[in-house]
């Protein structure tokens, strides 16, 4: 009986002791996490590569081995070069628009003023409310189809930027349609992005600026040598994140034109989406997807290069 | 004088516009929400019309909007659970572990936050179907969704931990708790702040995602807000906008007031985080 108790106390003991010892709890406590991550990040990105040298089809995870056949289809494939390209362009033209309004928003926010509670609501309204249904809502605001239901066309034709008769069908035709879904892009990213700029900010000590301006250091002068640099770091891992997000998401494009009109609108994800999911050619869908690589490792190595520099403001 | 003046106008130039621009959709959201259906596609009726809460009884009436508002909140909630269990032991010992090793762990847990969904939802969309036989089930999703909520969570706790002085624990260690008690019984009280953020957000990134819930789950009433939404509310080919319009201002504005509320600390977990 004591024995027992005994050799149950002295377990429990040796047990408390081992856990006291700080690598041994710490590898208890991130092994939950890094498990996790290896079975649904790491072993599914290893099977994307697998896949994309096999000719797997929908309904079956092998298939036989094809070497680098999907990758020589899709790149000598017009439409794939062109979702390229869009890929591209969408990305560049609403990550540049997104750090000027967003630059320019979050020095006006982080001053307090009267009113800046409901007004920072409605910035930050198109972030928080999920992308499928507001893209769903911008579908609608663009006419759904029929130019003369779009809003934006009764403005424009009561301020006779148009008329009635040829209104611009937004998503229909391929030059607008590509303008829409970068304007939604847009709109979406610039809370996000505001709000990391004004961490940024924030986290520029009060001395730094006291000291500014007691060495006479005003308005543009001060931004442009003083605050401009302490954000940037930052500032440039919220464009990072923005570029990342943009480049590899397809919620705006699907909903708002499905890669149309005439895949004028086609980026690397819908395009990855419609030939490995809608035709079922999982291995060429999986080598579309994985053109993804090389910007994710580019901008994953820029974003830790300016990560540590941030550490150091 | 002028400068003062100068001074207080500037946030009321900036924002005043970009409130209205960013916020301007909604409005016209709002609006269409309360037209009558047939009213819709006529543009002499843009701003002129009878407003009606029909669009709001055909919702909840006709439609599986409430089921997907339900599937949604079980999965969220699911995923919410999975995510603290296991991101609030790696945050802490991440913030607590010194060193080369935590700092590159950290940085790498948080990397996998930027593997998109985009790129694996070929293979999980097969690895369900064939390994899990989850196919069109709820459970899909609340197996797959850790997999970017985990990284994101453990990246902003980290933050929050790091704001607690280690005395904290110290002192507690040395009054006879073991290392663990003092964890359950300091360290996560005073974070609770920070907890709340992480489950918020955390929430919302679940109800956000829509690659693996189009991909993932066929049936209608299986589907969730972000899918069901944009493709469930169509009725033939016949879209009801009004009711659409509704579906996503229900599902918006309270997200919208949480994300206002808790901004401050969403920031300071950001900076405080994988960055410092």
């Amino acid at each position: 009986m004591t024995a027992v108790a005994a050799s149950g106390g002295s377990r429990r003991t040796r047990l408390r002791y081992v856990t006291e010892r700080r690598g041994v709890l710490a590898t208890l406590l991130i092994s939950p996490a890094v498990i996790f991550i290896t079975a649904l990040v790491g072993i599914p990105l290893g099977l994307a590569i697998y896949l994309s040298f096999t000719d797997a089809t929908g309904g079956s995870l092998t298939g036989k081995w094809i070497g680098i056949a999907n990758f020589r289809t899709e790149w000598h494939n017009p439409i794939f070069r062109n979702a390229l390209w869009h890929t591209f362009l969408f990305t560049v033209i609403s990550q540049a628009v997104v750090v000027l309004c967003a630059g320019l928003l979050a020095h006006a926010l982080v001053r307090s003023f009267r009113g800046r509670w409901i007004l920072r609501f409605f910035v930050l309204l198109p972030w928080a409310a999920p992308i499928a249904l507001t893209a769903t809502g911008w579908y609608w605001i663009y006419g759904a189809g029929i130019p003369e239901a779009s809003v934006f066309n009764w403005f424009f034709v009561h301020l006779h930027l148009e008329s009635g008769a040829t209104v611009t069908n937004w998503l229909g035709t391929p030059r607008a349609a590509m303008s829409s879904i970068i304007t939604v892009q847009a709109w979406r990213t610039i809370p996000f992005a505001t709000v990391i700029f004004l961490a940024g900010i924030s986290s520029i000590p009060q001395e730094v600026d006291d000291a500014a301006a007691i060495d006479g250091a005003t308005g543009l002068k001060k931004f442009w040598y003083v605050s401009l640099p302490l954000q940037l770091p930052i500032a440039l891992v919220a464009v990072l994140f923005g570029i990342i997000f943009t480049a590899t998401d397809m919620v705006v494009p699907y909903i708002l034109t499905n890669g149309g009109p005439f895949n004028s609108t086609q980026v690397l994800t819908t395009w990855a989406f419609q030939v490995g999911i809608v035709s079922g050619n999982v291995g060429e869908g999986a080598a579309i997807a994985l053109f993804m690589l090389p910007l994710l490792a580019v901008v994953t190595v820029a974003m830790l290069v300016f990560a540590r520099r941030a550490e150091v403001t | 004088m002028t400068r003062t003046w100068r001074h207080k106008v500037f946030p009321y130039v900036v924002v005043v516009p970009f409130a209205i621009v960013l916020g301007f959709p909604f409005f016209w959201m709002a609006v269409t929400s309360l037209k009558p259906n047939v009213d819709v596609y006529n543009p002499s009726k843009t701003w002129s019309f009878h407003p009606t809460l029909a669009s709001f009884g055909f919702l909840f009436h006709h439609t599986d909007y409430l089921t997907w508002l339900k599937n949604s909140c079980f999965v969220g909630l699911m995923v919410v659970a999975i995510t603290l269990a296991v991101a609030l032991p790696a945050g802490y010992a991440l913030a607590r572990l010194a060193g080369h090793v935590g700092r590159s762990l950290g940085v790498g847990i948080f990397l996998t936050y930027l593997v998109p969904p985009t790129l694996l939802f070929l293979p999980l969309s097969r690895v369900v179907a064939q390994y899990l036989h989850l196919s069109d089930r709820l459970w899909a999703l609340i197996v797959v969704y850790p997999s970017f909520t985990i990284p994101f969570a453990v990246w902003l706790l980290m933050g929050f931990f790091k704001a607690i002085p280690q005395e904290l624990e110290d002192a507690a260690l040395i009054d006879g708790c073991s290392r663990f008690g003092a964890l359950v019984r300091i360290v996560f009280p005073i974070s609770i702040p920070g907890i709340l953020t992480v489950v918020i957000f955390t929430f919302s990134l679940v109800i956000n995602e829509f690659v693996y819930a189009i991909t993932f789950i066929s049936s209608s009433t299986n589907r969730t807000l972000a899918v069901g939404v944009p493709t469930g509310l169509i009725r033939g080919d016949e879209y009801n906008w009004p009711g659409i319009m509704a579906s996503i201002l229900i599902a918006s504005v309270p997200l919208a007031l949480v994300y206002n509320g808790l901004l401050n600390r969403f920031i300071a977990g950001f900076t405080g985080g994988a960055f410092r």
